[in-house]
């Protein structure tokens, strides 16, 4: 599960580099986006432009990534695909987390 | 699993289905996979077979997924009901949402159990 990060003025953004998150790497996207951010305190955007597929595990493992960030640790989402996007809006996860289209509108959304 | 997915996707891109419809059918394919692999076949070590039968009339695509494990509990779907969202953070499910997209996707669901093997079957509606 390749996941890269870098960072803009308060905020840490972590791009998914797969095209699927689903049942076979829920767990080692759980264990990488715990790695990836546990040095951090800043909110976390995970782009998701390059997923083309999610299922309920990848969703499930989203959720899990948002609460192992803590509650004062906000966890957003941009970039979401149509089958993605799908997913989100069926289950109504969109409303738990932040959605933006692109990383330039959340980044302007929390510039704001 | 991914596989078996990509498999019967490519079988059914000669359909042209609509790009909706089309991720239904993977969403649903996916999510019906993984309770027959969670639930009907857990801990089977054997070499065990998966089948995915289709069948497409006009606007109307039916698959049937056979499997060989363990019956449904009370030999009926389960329901799926919509994830509990209306709590506080450390509450928000992690799973449970599978049977909910299946149902919300695909317009009619029945199972089946035929002699030592389970028949899902799935109807969508496919829209032009």
């Amino acid at each position: 599960m390749e996941l890269t990060s870098s960072k803009e003025p308060g905020l840490q953004i972590v791009t998914v580099q797969e095209q699927r998150i689903d049942a076979s790497v829920a767990l080692a996207f759980k264990d990488r986006m715990r790695q990836i951010t546990e040095e951090g305190t800043e909110p976390v955007l995970l782009d998701l432009n390059h997923v083309q597929f999610i299922d309920s595990s990848g969703l499930g493992a989203i959720v899990a990534a948002m609460k192992n960030l803590g509650p004062d640790r906000r966890l957003i989402l941009a970039g979401l695909t149509t089958t993605v996007e799908k997913v989100f809006r069926l289950t109504r996860m969109d409303s738990v987390f932040g959605v933006f289209s692109t990383v330039e509108e959340a980044l302007a959304e929390m510039r704001a | 699993m991914r596989d078996g997915i990509a498999q019967a996707m490519l079988r059914l891109a000669p359909l042209g289905l609509p790009r909706d419809a089309a991720s239904s059918v993977e969403l649903v394919l996916a999510e019906a996979l993984n309770n027959t692999i969670e639930h009907a076949l857990p801990r089977v070590t054997r070499k065990t077979q998966i089948e995915i039968r289709g069948d497409y009339k006009t606007g109307v695509l039916h698959l049937t997924i056979i499997d060989q494990g363990k019956p449904m509990p009370n030999g009926a779907v389960p329901t799926g009901p919509a994830p509990k969202l209306d709590v506080d953070m450390p509450n928000i499910p992690e799973g449970g949402f599978g049977w909910y997209m299946i149902h919300s996707l695909a317009r009619k669901i029945e199972y089946m159990r035929v002699g030592n093997t389970n028949h899902l079957n799935l109807h969508f509606d496919i829209k032009p």
